[in-house]
């Protein structure tokens, strides 16, 4: 019977049935980061247990780094103590740590990716959400939280209960200035940010054929933000071709072999989805939120919401309580609000290819007055890349403060945060309350290129009219 | 290892309305610096609880008549978007027992049933006229009965559910499944075996 990629790889790690129904399922490739690993160090101390299988977890650290300070001691010494402790538990543990030291350092699903770690085929779980962004390569990757990190620890398994699959097909062609943060923006915003739970989804279609290996991370990214727990893409040329001659991936026969394997694993024609959602690429337009989560955005084009004019009290209640905190007026253009600082980075938007791009276009151009414009590369390999390319000195000219490797102002878990009410227009995942440090801080989501646009005029803008974007 | 069956939780009520609460809310993520849980209950919902200078802000957790309050209801999509064990571990040390909501986003709901914190989801109704009840009296008695998944409060009784494997792992003391997980080790190295990228 015809098999989709989820139910293939579920079948191969399905260790066995647990007493309560769900699966004891074999996570291949664990990765950790400082934030939500200490505790289940801690309980597997408490337990007297050793780490089962050491070499398939792998740990860096991303979310407490300065990402403007190399030397330790960090001036905070709550970030100072967590990046110490994963030293010392990696090190008694035995697993491999990518340390600032190491050069391959960066944000976990920056680093796992690059380092060909990240595999077609595998199961991979991190105390992370947006581990679902290790998708892209038809892996079947989720976040979980850090009682299963022990689990995973001692027996390299976690009791999870099987997902439904939703296929999302996304055809035709993009316009331009539309990039893939616009297309899982879009799905968000169609979908509801609940609209995925219990579902892993499988996006396809001609826009994912033509899409990189980054452009599928980026919507693989933002899953969770729509509710599902997993994403993925199904593993093709494009995919292989990435990972070819990664420090971890398959060498000489092993490659053939493992190329052979993977080729397998992607959905059979014909197999059953308990969903299939299609939309139309030239229907997706670029996309801002103007709201206090990711389902809550519109087209550069389009108004705020007015709840005068919601349907029913549920959505008139959420709109209200999003742009009394976002301070933004019912029934005006999102188009020139003001912006204090633009961020460029995260998980879902800080690799080469999202630098690249905005390269091309803020080349002789200046931020704005009075916008603290910063740019931080998802991994040190990026920067390293970005430092060869000449792309750093093209944002530094341009009046970015150019920064190392971190998750920085995503969560702001680091020195880099909003201070007050301050509005960011943001290449991250989360525009909730508070997310980018300060409590009345305001979040605005949107593709790298239009924090590039919001950064050169001062607000919230058009990228296809600031840079002159036109058909191809 | 011999877990609390999880039969029924009783006790007084907090409404803290509100769909798509997500866990940067709940838990703010500047204090996930910390490298054990302890302590996290004090940041419970903090910066709609707090002002600046650490006054109190108007918030059902802040009122003095629901103080000790162990259920918790809420609204849709409770516990959405970050994975961050530090938000149930959070409602948990505060001092909630369960949480009554419309619906649960997946991995927050995963992380409170491994801490033996029944997550059940009632209909709208049904949890406003839980929330009545408690605002007319906050000393109303609150009981879900996870064997009937029923919720039963000041003479009324309504439905209120929650998936068949979490339901079975709380009535049978199997919330937390480390035990069973270690009983499959063998079973699961064999499996490893068959996979050529998990080979050491």
């Amino acid at each position: 019977m015809p098999k989709t990629l989820f139910e293939k790889v579920w079948d191969a790690h399905a260790v066995r049935r647990l007493a309560d129904g769900q699966t004891q399922l074999l996570v291949g490739t664990h990765l950790i980061h400082e934030v939500t690993s200490p505790q289940a160090f801690g309980m597997m101390r408490d337990l007297g247990l050793g780490v089962a299988m050491p070499h398939r977890t792998f740990a860096t650290v991303d979310h407490i780094v300065p990402t403007d300070q190399a030397s330790e001691p960090y001036a905070d010494p709550l970030a100072d103590a967590m990046i110490k402790e994963l030293r010392r538990n990696c090190s008694e543990f035995g697993i491999t740590f990518f340390d600032r030291s190491t050069g391959k350092q960066g944000i976990v699903h920056i680093v796992g990716p690059e380092q060909g770690i990240t595999q077609p085929g595998t199961t991979i779980a991190c105390g992370d959400s947006h581990t679902s962004t290790h998708g892209a390569f038809g892996a079947i990757a989720f976040g979980i939280g850090t009682t299963q990190i022990r689990d995973i620890f001692a027996t390299q398994t976690m009791a999870l209960g099987k997902l439904r699959v939703r296929r999302i097909e996304v055809n035709g062609r993009l316009r331009p200035g539309v990039y893939a943060k616009d297309v899982i923006l879009h799905i968000i915003c169609s979908l509801g940010v609940n609209g995925g739970t219990g579902y892993a989804y499988e996006y396809a279609g001609e826009v994912f054929d033509r899409f990189s290996m980054e452009e599928r991370m980026t919507v693989c990214n933002m899953s969770i933000e729509g509710g599902a727990r997993a994403g993925y893409v199904n593993p093709d040329e494009t995919t292989f071709s990435y990972l070819k001659g990664r420090p971890y991936s398959p060498k000489g026969a092993e490659w053939d072999a493992a190329v052979a394997r993977w080729r397998a694993e992607a959905s059979d024609p014909g197999c059953a989805y308990d969903d299939v959602v299609r939309i139309d690429a030239a229907d997706i337009a670029p996309t801002v939120t103007w709201g206090i989560n990711p389902g809550q955005g519109i087209p550069i084009t389009g108004m705020v919401p007015d709840p005068a004019k919601a349907k029913g009290s549920d959505e008139r209640a959420s709109i209200e309580e999003a742009l009394a905190y976002m301070k933004l007026k019912p029934g005006a253009p999102i188009k020139g609000t003001k912006i204090d600082v633009a961020f460029l980075g995260s998980c879902t938007n800080g690799r080469l290819s999202d630098f690249q791009e905005v390269a091309r276009f803020i080349k002789g151009r200046r931020v704005a007055p009075g916008v603290k414009a910063i740019a931080v590369p998802g991994s040190q390999g990026v920067g390293l890349l970005c430092a060869e390319l000449g792309i750093d000195k093209i944002f530094r000219d341009a009046g970015f403060e150019w920064r190392s490797a971190g998750c920085s102002m995503c969560l702001a878990m680091n020195p880099d945060k909003l201070v007050g009410d301050q509005i960011c227009a943001s290449s991250s995942n989360r525009n909730f309350k508070g997310r980018q440090g300060s409590p009345t801080g305001r979040t605005i989501l949107m593709s790298p290129i239009m924090v590039a646009a919001a950064a050169v005029t001062g607000s919230v803008a058009d990228a296809r009219e600031v840079f002159g974007m036109r058909a191809n | 290892m011999a877990l609390e069956k999880i039969t029924r939780v009783a006790g007084r009520a907090v409404h803290v309305p509100g769909n798509d609460i997500d866990t940067d809310r709940i838990i703010p993520a500047r204090y996930l610096k910390c490298i054990t849980f302890d302590g996290l209950g004090e940041f419970l919902f903090h910066d709609v609880r707090k002002n600046a200078d650490g006054s109190d802000k108007p918030h059902p957790l802040n009122e003095a008549r629901h103080k000790g309050a162990t259920i918790l209801l809420s609204g849709a999509n409770f516990g959405c978007g970050s994975s961050r064990e530090h938000a149930p571990q959070a409602l948990q040390k505060h001092g909630i027992r369960a949480v009554i909501a419309e619906g649960f986003a997946e991995i927050f709901f995963g992380n409170s049933i491994t801490l033996g914190m029944p997550c059940v989801s009632a209909s709208r109704d049904d949890i406003l006229r839980i929330a009545a009840a408690v605002k007319a009296d906050p000393d109303t008695e609150v009981a879900i009965d996870l064997a009937t998944q029923q919720v039963s409060f000041a003479g009324q009784t309504v439905s209120a559910s929650l998936r068949d494997s979490a339901r079975d792992a709380l009535l049978n003391g199997r919330w937390d499944p480390i035990g069973e997980l270690l009983e499959g080790a063998a079973d699961a190295r064999k499996a490893a075996s068959r996979l050529r990228y998990m080979a050491v």
